[in-house]
């Protein structure tokens, strides 16, 4: 579904992604974890455009993002991306969130738009917040509306950039219960992040990211367990 | 001292005809302004330095220089050398627009620039273009946030406007300046005005405020 190959990022002198390799297999929830500055963001925005790709090659379901034939914007669509600080817009209604694109992008209709975003409402628990702004609205209310905005766009792929590390920690639950929910059903994610049980039990893998480079990818149990390199060791040591 | 104050009374038709052009002039000034600001604000934000380098110098002409003297090098050498003639009113109406055009864009691009990165980034991300970021994400945002700085510059637009008595249009100052022309009195022709320019200025004020309010609401 995700073929990354030799992916570079620099930032001027700054060499941020150092040489990323990583295939993700549709339905695959892989969780990112690594200190900060080690360039998880960074990636995150990479598969998707936001940063621009300095060299290397990322594929998402058939389509390389650097090649210049490909529609940026029909790719973006297809894969949603979840922030941590939310970015719900503030001067559009919690519906009109999630209806804006859907209209402007995909081209539906006002009223199959409306209903459609209703239903994912319900599904992040939220449908009586249709009419309101996002001020009124929790950090973990304000976080579901963004995920159920991305799956307006029916993405192939979810980006999660630390969705929860903004959030009063007794919101970060319902996030998370959102999130796994969308796991069952099979969507492909990617998410960075420091809940770690998170990523033990929704996890189908896990990567370590250092200084710009994957040191280390496995499966959750033998990762948190049997870490093998030496800085993957320190870094779970401090957060487990 | 002997306030003659018949004198005001003689001079109140041509007084409220001048405080309605005033009004006139500067709000045909501030509108026009805002729709060229508008443009001027997006060729300043180019990322190709030879679309944006243009635009700079507009603005640093335009705020850099007396509106004195861009009213002056209107009327009596651009506008007759484009148009062949002009009125005083034209030239006012003219030099008032771009000379507010050049602060507005100004008020315009902080807004813009004030809105979090996020915001483009999040509808990016969705796949909205450019252009659908800018018109449904971007501008709405910036435009509230504009309203009180937008009103500020009108106001000061329609003080400006006064400058239009330097080439007799027939605004406000002029019939002041008239009225003391004709009697060699001070006081009371120029009193009249400032009262005249306060009344403008402070119902703008209130009104002002009243669509801030508005505007806030939702
Ligand atoms: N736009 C940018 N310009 C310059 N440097 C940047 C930019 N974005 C990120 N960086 C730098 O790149 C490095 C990696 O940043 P990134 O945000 O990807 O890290 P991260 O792993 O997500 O960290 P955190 O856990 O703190 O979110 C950091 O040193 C950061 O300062
Ligand atoms: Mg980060």
């Amino acid at each position: 579904m995700i073929s990354v190959k030799h992916l570079k990022k620099t930032f001027g002198e700054l060499e941020v992604l150092k040489d990323i390799n990583v295939e993700i297999k549709q339905k695959e929830v892989v969780v990112v974890i690594g200190p900060s500055g080690s360039g998880k963001s960074t990636f995150l925005r990479c598969l998707n455009l936001i940063e621009s790709i300095t060299e290397g090659t990322v594929e998402i379901d058939g389509k390389v993002l650097t090649d210049k034939k490909v529609d940026i914007n029909k790719l973006r669509a297809e894969v949603g991306m979840v922030f941590q600080q939310f970015n719900l817009f503030p001067h559009k209604t919690v519906l009109q969130n999630i209806t804006l694109p859907m209209i402007t992008v995909r081209k539906w209709n006002k009223k199959d738009a409306e209903k459609k975003a209703l239903e994912l409402l319900a599904k992040v628990g939220l449908e009586d917040k249709a009419g309101v702004y996002p001020e009124s609205l929790s950090g973990g209310q304000k976080q579901r509306v963004a995920i159920a905005r991305a799956l307006g766009m029916e993405p192939k792929v979810m980006l999660f950039d630390e969705p929860t590390s903004a959030l009063d920690p007794e919101m970060v639950g319902e996030v998370l219960e959102v999130m796994k929910q969308l796991a069952q059903e099979g969507m492909t994610m990617v998410v960075v992040t420091h809940e770690m049980g998170f990523a033990r039990e929704v996890g189908d893998r896990v990567i370590f990211m250092d200084q710009g480079y994957v040191v280390e990818e496995n499966d959750p149990q033998s990762l948190f367990r049997n870490p093998q390199h030496e800085r993957t060791q320190a870094f779970l040591s401090k957060v487990l | 001292m002997n306030f003659r104050f018949e004198i005001i009374m003689e001079y109140l038709p041509f007084l409220l005809e001048g405080m309605l052009l005033t009004l006139l002039m500067s709000v045909v000034g501030v509108l026009v302004g805002c729709i060229l600001g508008f443009f001027i604000a997006l060729g300043k934000m180019s990322k190709q330095a030879i679309i944006r380098i243009p635009f700079v110098w507009y603005i640093n002409f335009l705020r850099g220089t007396p509106l004195l003297v861009q009213l002056f090098l209107f009327h009596y050498a651009v506008l007759p050398t484009v148009l062949g003639d002009t009125t005083a009113v034209t030239s006012v109406i003219v030099t008032l627009s771009l000379n507010s055009s050049a602060y507005v864009a100004e008020i315009f691009r902080a807004g813009l620039q004030s809105i979090d990165k996020g915001q483009a980034e999040a509808a990016h991300s969705l796949g909205m273009r450019k252009f659908q970021v800018m018109r449904y994400v971007l501008l709405p945002q910036a435009f509230k946030r504009s309203i009180p700085p937008l009103g500020n510059e009108f106001i000061v637009l329609l003080k400006d406007s006064s400058l239009g008595a330097m080439i007799a249009a027939p605004e406000l100052l002029y019939w002041g300046r008239a009225a003391a022309g004709q009697y060699y009195v001070f006081w009371e022709p120029y009193l009249a005005v400032a009262v005249g320019y306060l009344i403008l200025t402070l119902s703008l004020t209130y009104l002002l405020n009243y669509l801030e309010r508005r505007f806030d609401v939702k």
